[in-house]
């Protein structure tokens, strides 16, 4: 059994009924992110997008979120209260079917590191239509102890070829090495 | 480095199609900043008073202002500048929405056109490339559809597409230009699109903005926003709705519309319906509103929702915004829902909110009036509100009466003749106004009609409040936070102020007061012009965020450019009067410069010229309102005296614009040609 611990889970909430669609959240974002700080703006690196069209009322302000090296075998997409969402509209992650969450000129994946080191993350500050608001809480999670990387690999590798076949495999490879 | 601006502009040639990327001069920026400035400077260079505005050596030039896509909130506006076909005088005309940041990413300042297209074409700025496309499948397309359908074929939703619909194609003198939830709609920009043979132009852009001086210029902006949500939730109190709180206004957030259904007037500006607005109309027009708008929704980077999407019955989503909620409605004694009906059609053809109505309302009182008869409006319906539809048809097609109509109420009563001048009531240089006829003159008011070269007085006023406060404590505590003023003095000119007796209008504020306060006004509309700032956050609203006091800062920080008070207003007037010197060139003179007559209706002639006289003076213009050889030489514009000079401006009382025959075979050619 792991011990209980405390953490504190950062929450952007989205009520996108109150998006205005200014895209105020993608303006400070990547004022915040560019090098030097605030000495540059560009939507087109921001880490929250707005996926817009408001002629069918169509406001989705969206993170990015993990990297996905591949894209998703199939794609989704919502239909709700009648209006019908652009592929993967909801989706955080930087992906190669499409070009957000992404730097414009290198390719390198874009993630929201929720404003690391303010009060509170940035496109919320800015959204004064309180699309964006911003929660705290605490949470009590019961802490597993962590298997690092190599012990998963070997985990999965001795369940495909049982215990013995991989203690027999390391020590051949551990005998030439030395030899 | 270039900082907030990029220092390139596309020079698009049409008639070669050719594109070019120009390097501009940053010396320009410092002395006419941007937007606005160096768009006066550009037409002043290349656009002599010989070049008609259907001719292609006419410009259409679509600016972004100098700190436009820089965080700083509401900093969105294009400034369009081109010779109107309506004034035949220098026009520009602003739009907000979206596009100015995004040429900005995609790296240019400006689009430059010149030259005629053979064929109907579109405009592609995609970052570094450029291209001009064929639009021949759009012709007839409404202007909201086009955006669309060029996004698609573009597979390009972030596209933003500033486009006409058939009255820019068809050259209808008061044709707009639309773009996401706004147009530049004033004095006919959209026709000289049309004649161009442009469609619309895409653009998307993914490169940085960047500012001079980070920390300074984020610290200014996050002062802007925190006040802005002060400001909203303390809305001045005293003052109609739309004036309490900031915006371009929030006119569709706003139900109470007493003031303006009861102040302006309804038809062809013609009736006052006092007493309009009771509680059945104040419920049946929110329920409208309500039941057609879909959400209210905003400009890029700006907080203020003074637009919204709005969905008639059986039509198509489209973007409304301010002052056209009511001028359809108002100019049929109609309802809100036909008002916000029609409104559909006129954005999808792209004509202005201001002047259709006016138009439409005019030609049906010269129908009433015998002056035109039922021939010429063959097959129109009997109903009002049809009547104006099939009006509507006629105009942006260009059909019978409809071509006449289509240039608008000055050139229209003219061709039409047979006493119908007396029906084009309610212009200034030819350009249809605001629907308002009121009792006393106000001088402020007399000063900001006469000589505004935008010729439009919501794109003048602002800042001050429109009609003093009836109590002395009321305006005492007015005054108490009113930092925005640029002297201590505006609040003692406010304070003394009294609704009756000695010192109110027409005699108080003197005419020297006037001329301080008119230039105020004045100055805070042509920063936000050359910046690209939104009127409804800067010059329009009694005590915006952006005032003379944070403006200098703002360009140091942001451009890289030392700015201080005296140097801004020194370049604004610069500018300003380069604005006024494009226009003498063109004939205006002092005689142009008068409201219409029936504006007010207690005149005061010898006190309309002392403050005529007083204001050319205080601005050094001279007694025909033409800038003086000194004035010139204080803002370093002595080459405009030198080509005033060369062409004989000075001995010269500019093109007699009264009723004489020869002017109205120009008017008759202007419609061949």
């Amino acid at each position: 059994m792991g011990e209980k611990n405390k953490k504190i889970v950062k929450t952007i909430k989205v009520n996108a009924d109150e998006c205005n669609g200014c895209r105020a959240c993608e303006v400070i974002c990547s004022a915040f992110h560019a090098e030097p700080k605030y000495s540059s703006n560009n939507p087109a690196r921001s880490r929250i997008r707005v996926v817009r069209d408001p002629l069918r009322d169509i406001y989705v302000p969206v993170y990015a979120g993990e990297y996905a090296p591949a894209e998703c075998m199939g794609r989704d997409k919502y239909v709700i209260d009648g209006k019908e969402y652009e592929e993967c509209a909801f989706c955080r992650a930087s992906c190669p079917s499409r070009d957000i969450f992404k730097e414009p000129d290198s390719g390198l994946p874009l993630k929201c590191d929720m404003c690391e080191g303010e009060d509170e993350p940035l496109c919320v500050k800015w959204c004064i239509t309180d699309a964006l608001t911003y929660e705290e809480r605490e949470e009590e999670v019961e802490e597993q102890p962590e298997q690092d990387d190599l012990e998963m690999g070997l985990d999965a590798l001795t369940n495909k070829y049982g215990m013995d076949k991989i203690i027999e495999t390391l020590a051949r490879m551990s005998e030439a090495k030395q030899g | 480095m270039r900082y907030a601006e990029t220092g390139y502009n596309l020079e698009i040639d049409l008639s070669r199609g050719n594109i070019e990327r120009v390097e501009t001069d940053p010396k320009e920026t410092e002395l006419y900043l941007g937007g606005l400035g160096t768009n006066a400077k550009l037409l002043w260079d290349r656009v002599p008073p010989e070049v008609e505005p259907f001719s292609p050596d006419n410009l259409l030039i679509f600016s972004a202002g100098l700190l436009c896509g820089t965080p700083a909130t509401g900093c969105n506006r294009t400034i369009v500048t081109t010779i109107s076909p309506q004034t035949e005088l220098m026009a520009f005309s602003m739009m907000g929405g979206f596009w100015a940041p995004e040429l900005k990413h995609a790296g240019y300042d400006k689009v430059v056109l010149r030259g005629k297209s053979p064929d109907l074409v579109y405009i592609w700025i995609n970052n570094d490339k450029v291209e001009i496309r064929d639009a021949s499948h759009l012709k007839g397309k409404g202007a909201i559809e086009t955006a669309q359908l060029i996004q698609e074929e573009l597979k390009e939703p972030r596209a933003q597409v500033a486009a006409i619909g058939l009255a820019g194609e068809n050259r209808v003198y008061f044709a707009s230009i639309e773009q996401g939830r706004s147009s530049a709609s004033r004095q006919g920009l959209g026709a000289v699109m049309g004649d161009k043979g442009v469609k619309a132009i895409a653009v998307r852009g993914t490169r940085d903005i960047n500012v001079a001086q980070p920390d300074e210029y984020m610290e200014l902006c996050n002062e802007v926003l925190e006040y802005i949500k002060w400001r909203n939730e303390n809305p001045i109190p005293g003052v109609m709705p739309i004036l309490a709180g900031l915006g371009s206004p929030q006119e569709m957030k706003v139900h109470d519309e007493k003031w303006h259904t009861e102040n302006f007037m309804w038809g062809n500006s013609r009736v006052r319906r006092k007493g309009f607005w009771n509680q059945e109309i104040a419920k049946e027009w929110m329920d409208t509103m309500e039941s057609l708008r879909t959400r209210l929704i905003s400009c890029y980077n700006c907080p203020m929702r003074c637009g919204a999407t709005i969905t008639p019955p059986g039509a198509p989503t489209y973007m409304m915004k301010c002052f056209s909620k009511l001028t359809y409605t108002m100019a049929a004694f109609s309802d809100l829902e036909f008002g916000l009906g029609i409104a559909q059609s006129a954005t999808e053809y792209g004509v202005d909110g201001f002047s259709a109505p006016q138009v439409m309302a005019f030609g049906l009182e010269l129908l009433e009036n015998g002056i035109l008869t039922d021939d010429d409006f063959p097959g129109m319906p009997e109903d009002n509100e049809g009547r104006f539809y099939w009006l509507l048809e006629r105009i942006v097609r260009r059909e019978g009466i409809g071509d006449v109509l289509a240039n608008g109420t000055y050139w229209a009563a003219r061709e039409i003749g047979n006493g119908a001048e007396e029906y084009a009531h309610n212009n200034i240089k030819k350009h249809e106004q605001l629907p308002l006829k009121l009792s006393m003159l106000n001088p402020i008011y007399f000063l900001m009609y006469c000589t505004g070269e935008k010729i439009n007085i919501t794109q003048i006023e602002g800042q001050f409040p429109q009609m003093p406060y009836p109590k002395r404590e009321h305006r005492e505590a007015f005054v108490k936070d009113w930092f925005q003023v640029p002297d201590e003095k505006f609040k003692q000119y406010f304070l003394d102020w009294e609704p009756r007796g000695e010192n109110s209008i027409p005699y108080y504020p003197t005419p020297e007061m006037c001329c301080d306060i008119v230039d105020w006004q004045e100055r805070m509309h042509y920063i936000d012009d050359a910046l690209g700032m939104c009127a409804g956050l800067s010059s329009f609203p009694l005590k915006p965020p952006y005032h003379i006091h944070n403006y200098p800062k703002f360009i140091s920080a942001g451009a890289g450019i030392d700015m201080d008070e005296d140097l801004l207003t020194q370049a604004i007037r610069r500018y300003r009067t380069l604005v006024r010197a494009n226009n003498i060139r063109r004939g205006m003179r002092r005689k142009d410069e008068r409201p219409p007559e029936d504006h007010w209706k207690k005149r005061f002639p010898e006190l309309e010229q002392k403050l005529l006289d007083t204001y050319y003076q205080f601005k050094g213009w001279n007694k025909d309102g033409i800038p003086t050889q000194e004035s010139l030489h204080d803002l370093g514009l002595d080459y405009v005296y030198e080509e005033f000079e060369k062409r004989g401006v000075y001995s010269d009382n500019g093109p007699d614009h009264g009723e004489s025959s020869s002017d109205a075979t120009s008017a008759g050619k202007e419609k061949e040609g």
